[in-house]
């Protein structure tokens, strides 16, 4: 047995598991109930058990093509970005509403514009120009600020809650 | 004629200076939360709603009106521009009006989406004050089970859009309708998959999905490869507007995106969104001419038909509304909530009691459609300028976008976690070769889905064959199961994959 493509084999892999794990909860967690009364499990169940045999079927094209496809190679993870875009996206949570669990004060949001630039600069793994960053956070807060908070006025923090009170 | 008599009315009403002005600010207004990815029309109708308490009915609704037409145009800009779709029915605007863009033709994709949508806007309002009675009839016959059908059909109208493997994207379909399942059911008020998480009991939001998988997905993996092979705007920019060729093409596209769109969008249900899906399919189906590109790889017809479609869907979308006073889709149920606050009930009666307001809001329709079109054209050039921003200052640029608005729907920071989840699953479908568009379409009609099969077994008492058995529902199942067929035969199925292989 030969994988003809990587990508189709664990997109199988992951309909599967989805699929397995939504059934299996709709069928343990809920009442599934009949056609004519319809519990909160019956739909759920009905989809996770079909997206587990299209997962089965996806698998198994992978395996029994004839011939190996051009670019079905997963290839490796792009962990940098990834991880600072998604940090990025994190510390401006942080910043609007705070972490309260572990006493963080929300710290509004310039200084959650001026972290997600910085940080999300840090995901291109070519180009990188700290100043430039900088510029660029201060135009994107001046605008986010007119628009937002002026303009649309959105109820979004806009300054540290020990400042404003 | 009473058309004539009734639009001389309208017009009467919509062309006082007062009504012009709420008409434009609902234009800009909308345009404007359009283009700023996240914030749609939902939300800002919302937010709006309480302000129009002092304003007369009319006037209320007619600036409501203006936001909701105002973001479908801004909604595409996005689309075609950075490739995020600011509005569920401009997913399918984003598969050849980026790749435009891409090669340097996002001036004539912008202008092919905005002069569709004014032609088809005018064509929507007609046919809305001229068939809005008879087209209600239609409506009637649909029961839970024709429902259930035209979503399966819509369904797999979507799997066509997809570019990879059959299987994988029917797969897509589904897993999609099962993240719509998540959040609390509401027959019997059982929060599903929940995991005891208050915010998810609500449901996932469309646009932290949306945010996530296109967004960040694509930004992340754009941000993995080399900035020289880079999927970015690279080409030169060649012209604002389309060319005589373009034209010709654009045409009989946008006739026959317009003619769908006006069906589809009296039917309640996302008709806006499923019309702009079968538009694009159905201009897929047709033949390329000799020299032009192939879709998915930036056809001017790809955004020309889908975009007339879901303008003409979103105007007589009006209809259900204005006559049944049913609403299709969440902004009209709050045109609803904003119709009662002023003491009008929504329903039949609407046109004979309150025949100003009635034919008023239809005339101010036109004229919003036209202040939109001068309002963008001259800004197309500007959209254009965004480009040359070099990539490492707009990704930052639209990550913030991206998580302003997602905060800004609920003003929570749960649906910050959540997108961040998404942007993860999205890069994964992208290094998996899995398309998200048949995803999202999914996972706005799950809800609806099960809501209409249960109600179409419980009519049966649990009896499948409702579905067949009723002549229209059973004729949209056939349709859809057609469409299956003739993917799946040999000859298309080759070129399909070539049409997508071929760079």
């Amino acid at each position: 047995m030969n994988i003809k493509s990587q990508k189709d084999f664990f997109s199988g892999v992951m309909f599967m598991i989805v699929g397995g794990a939504f059934g299996w909860g709709s069928y343990s967690s809920y009442s599934v109930g009949t056609g004519a009364r319809m519990g909160p499990g019956y739909f759920p169940l009905l989809l996770g058990v079909l997206l587990a045999v299209l997962g089965v079927a996806v698998l198994l094209t992978s395996i029994l093509a004839r011939e190996e496809q051009a670019d079905h190679e997963i290839g490796s993870f792009a962990w940098r970005p990834l991880f600072f875009i998604l940090l990025a996206n994190l510390s401006f949570g942080v910043c609007l509403g705070g972490l309260p669990a572990i006493g963080i004060q929300p710290l509004g949001l310039i200084i959650g514009i001026f972290a997600l630039t910085i940080i999300s600069s840090y995901a291109d793994m070519h180009e990188f120009s700290f100043k430039g960053n900088l510029i660029l956070a201060l135009i994107l807060s001046v605008g986010s600020y007119l628009a937002f908070i002026v303009l649309l006025q959105l109820q979004i923090p806009v300054w540290p809650t020990f400042i404003t009170g | 004629m009473d058309l004539f008599h009734n639009l001389a009315l309208g017009f009467g009403v919509a062309v006082t200076p007062i009504n012009l002005v709420y008409a434009f600010v609902g234009c800009i207004l909308g345009t404007l939360i359009g283009v700023l990815p996240g914030i749609g029309p939902v939300a800002t109708i919302a937010m709006l709603l309480p302000a129009t308490y002092a304003l007369p009915p009319v006037s209320a609704l007619i600036m409501l009106a203006g936001i909701y037409y105002g973001a479908q145009y801004g909604g595409s800009t996005t689309a075609i521009l950075v490739n995020l779709p600011g509005e569920s029915s401009s997913v399918v605007t984003t598969i050849d009006g980026y790749q435009m863009a891409r090669k340097g033709r996002a001036g004539p994709a912008l202008a092919a989406a905005g002069l569709g949508s004014f032609f088809a806007g005018c064509v929507g309002t007609l046919i809305l004050a001229a068939f809005a009675p008879p087209l209600t009839e239609l409506a009637f016959k649909f029961g839970p089970a024709e429902y259930f059908s035209l979503m399966v059909l819509g369904l797999i109208g979507a799997v066509v859009l997809a570019s990879g493997s059959l299987l994988k994207a029917i797969a897509m379909i589904v897993l999609g309708l099962l993240l719509g399942l998540v959040g609390t059911d509401v027959n019997s008020g059982v929060a599903r998959f929940s995991f005891d998480i208050p915010e998810l009991t609500d449901g996932i939001g469309f646009v932290v999905v949306a945010m996530g998988v296109f967004g960040y997905g694509e930004i992340i993996s754009n941000l993995s490869v080399d900035p020289e092979d880079r999927e970015v705007f690279t080409a030169k920019v060649q012209g604002l507007f389309p060319t005589k060729d373009d034209f010709k093409l654009m045409l009989p596209a946008v006739m026959r995106g317009t003619a769908l769109g006006s069906v589809l969008g009296v039917l309640p249900g996302g008709g806006a969104l499923l019309a702009a899906f079968a538009a694009y399919t159905l201009e897929k189906k047709t033949k390329l001419r000799p020299g032009e590109v192939p879709f998915g790889q930036g056809n001017i017809r790809g955004v020309a038909a889908p975009e007339s479609a879901n303008n003409a869907g979103a105007q007589t979308s009006f209809i259900p509304l204005l006559t049944l006073g049913i609403p299709p889709n969440a902004v009209m149920a709050l045109m609803v909530g904003a119709m009662t606050i002023h003491n009008i009930q929504p329903g039949p009666q609407v046109m004979t009691s309150n025949p100003e307001l009635f034919w008023g809001l239809i005339a101010s329709m036109w004229i919003g459609n036209l202040m939109l079109v001068i309002l963008n054209l001259p800004l197309i050039g500007m959209w254009i300028k965004l480009l040359s921003v070099p990539y490492r200052y707009l990704f930052p640029a639209i990550v913030l976008f991206c998580a302003i608005g997602v905060y800004s729907t609920n003003n929570n920071t749960f649906d910050v976690w959540m997108v961040a989840l998404f942007g993860f699953i999205g890069y994964l479908f992208v290094k998996l070769g899995c398309e998200p568009a048949p995803l999202l379409l999914g996972f706005i009609l799950g809800p609806m889905m099960e809501e209409n099969l249960r109600r179409a077994l419980l009519l049966s008492r649990g009896d499948w064959s409702v579905l067949v058995t009723r002549p229209l529902s059973g004729g949209l199942l056939a349709a859809s199961l057609l469409l299956l067929v003739i993917v799946l035969l040999p000859a298309v199925k080759s070129k399909r994959e070539e049409a997508f292989v071929e760079e």
